[in-house]
């Protein structure tokens, strides 16, 4: 009982595997699988992960959703995607990743120095 | 990278602030702690639920009922919230619940008490929310991600508990003389127990200095405790009622209440088991759960026959 599987949910989940549905274990077999939950607040807002339930299928992870996530109006619009669905970007290489975007300073409005008499730019 | 790089890394991260997500290198320990916390916080949250959800039936008034009910729901997000959390450190649901069927997770002590009278649910919403909310408020700058997130989302939602369980009791200390009696008789027993949900004192917490190192606690039990008693001793005047304790008094030199000795061989007692309620409890969370068994499967069953459906239109 003291083995800790490694899964990965919440957009953490790495390519090849299968997600909640692919446990080794017999117990976990049985699980619903699981969804991450994007929730619109307002009209015009984008869809921002909530957090994530499992659930036996689309529409009854949305109801779920709505039981869990918006009992305070905090909702106009629910996206659920299960989990195993859900590809990132890898923790481990975020230095090299990331690293085009470190040096390019000239990307910023600050960059320009501009006198004082120019105006509404 | 070796081992102690990767935790001198790691600790660092923690100390400018930085919060660890899931994929993230992380101590076992530190895993394993988080595991272990927020499985037993999430059993907390569910357990939790029975001791209320014996009055929702009797509730005096429909708004009584209403507000009880809410209570009791957001007592199963929360629960909710914190398995999703420790679902992203690699411990599957159905493995959280069969440690918590066979006994051994453990959950809060203070929901092995019974639920007496009406009262007890005021007692209750005051109390042991706000012990908990006491506890639970530094917990929403932990520095783990996902726990910290679903505690931001819990702590929004337990205000109202607080609030209601006070104006509960608050309407019968102003009722009459069997009212006020069954509200001071809720306090003297909900009391002590409230005040040990902080847990042990600081020198018989061994574990607390490595989770404060790692920023999962960020103020020692005692700390929390005092606070807790410093906020309850005024708010009790409010409610012209008292609390079970003749060693209670302002101590001008420290600033704060001091209390008198907490019955730790009771608090150990009920959490190892003996406690008035704990067989019940549990018997009714493992029936729930049994008898849910067919709900579980029959939903299965029906998304697997609806997915060959759609996938057989597709072909
Ligand atoms: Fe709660
Ligand atoms: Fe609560």
């Amino acid at each position: 009982m003291k083995q800790y599987i490694r899964k990965y949910f919440y957009g953490d989940y790495g390519e090849g595997r299968n997600g909640a549905a692919d446990i080794s274990t017999g117990q976990a077999k049985q699980e619903w699988p699981l969804w991450e939950v994007f929730i619109r607040s307002r009209q015009g807002l984008d869809h921002k992960h909530v957090g994530s339930l499992h659930a036996a299928d689309a529409q009854m992870a949305i109801e779920n959703a709505r039981d869990v996530y918006t009992r305070r109006m905090e909702g106009v619009s629910i996206w659920v995607v299960e989990s195993k669905h859900i590809h990132a970007s890898n923790p481990d290489e975020a230095e090299s990743f990331y690293d085009p975007a470190n040096d390019k300073v000239y990307r910023h409005p600050t960059f320009y120095d501009l006198p004082d008499a120019v105006k509404h730019m | 990278m070796n081992t102690i790089d990767l935790e001198k890394q790691f600790q660092d991260k923690i100390d400018r602030e930085i919060r660890i997500e899931p994929r993230d290198w992380m101590p076992e320990k530190y895993r394993q702690t988080l595991i272990r916390q927020i499985s037993q916080h999430a059993h907390s949250e569910i357990v939790g639920m029975l001791p209320e959800g014996n009055w929702i039936t009797r509730a005096p008034s429909l708004r009584r009922k209403a507000i009880l009910l809410a209570k009791v729901q957001d007592e199963g997000g929360h629960g909710l919230y914190l398995y999703s959390a420790a679902e992203t450190l690699g411990i599957t649901r159905d493995q959280m619940y069969e440690q918590l069927h066979s006994g051994k997770a453990k959950y809060s002590s203070i929901f092995n008490y019974p639920t007496l009278t009406w009262a007890d649910m005021g007692a209750i919403g005051w109390l042991v929310d706000g012990a908990a909310i006491m506890n639970q408020v530094p917990l929403c700058r932990a520095s783990y991600g996902p726990y910290a997130r679903a505690m931001v989302r819990i702590c929004k939602e337990e205000s109202f508990h607080q609030r209601q369980g006070f104006e509960l009791l608050l309407s019968l200390s102003k009722g009459n003389e069997a009212q006020r009696k069954m509200c001071q008789d809720a306090i003297n027993r909900w009391w002590w127990p409230s005040i040990m949900m902080f847990g042990p004192t600081d020198d018989a917490s061994p574990n607390s200095e490595q989770s404060m190192r790692w920023k999962i606690k960020r103020f020692s039990n005692d700390e929390l405790r005092q606070k807790f008693v410093d906020m309850i001793a005024e708010q009790v005047k409010i409610l012209g009622m008292t609390l079970p304790d003749p060693d209670l008094k302002w101590n001008e030199a420290r600033g704060h209440y001091d209390f008198g000795a907490i019955n730790w061989e009771e608090f150990w007692q009920v959490i190892s088991g003996n406690g008035p309620c704990n067989k019940q409890r549990l018997d009714t969370r493992r029936k729930a759960w049994e008898d849910g068994a067919w709900v579980r499967e029959a939903a299965a069953a029906h998304a697997a026959k609806k997915a060959a459906r759609a996938q057989q239109h597709a072909a």
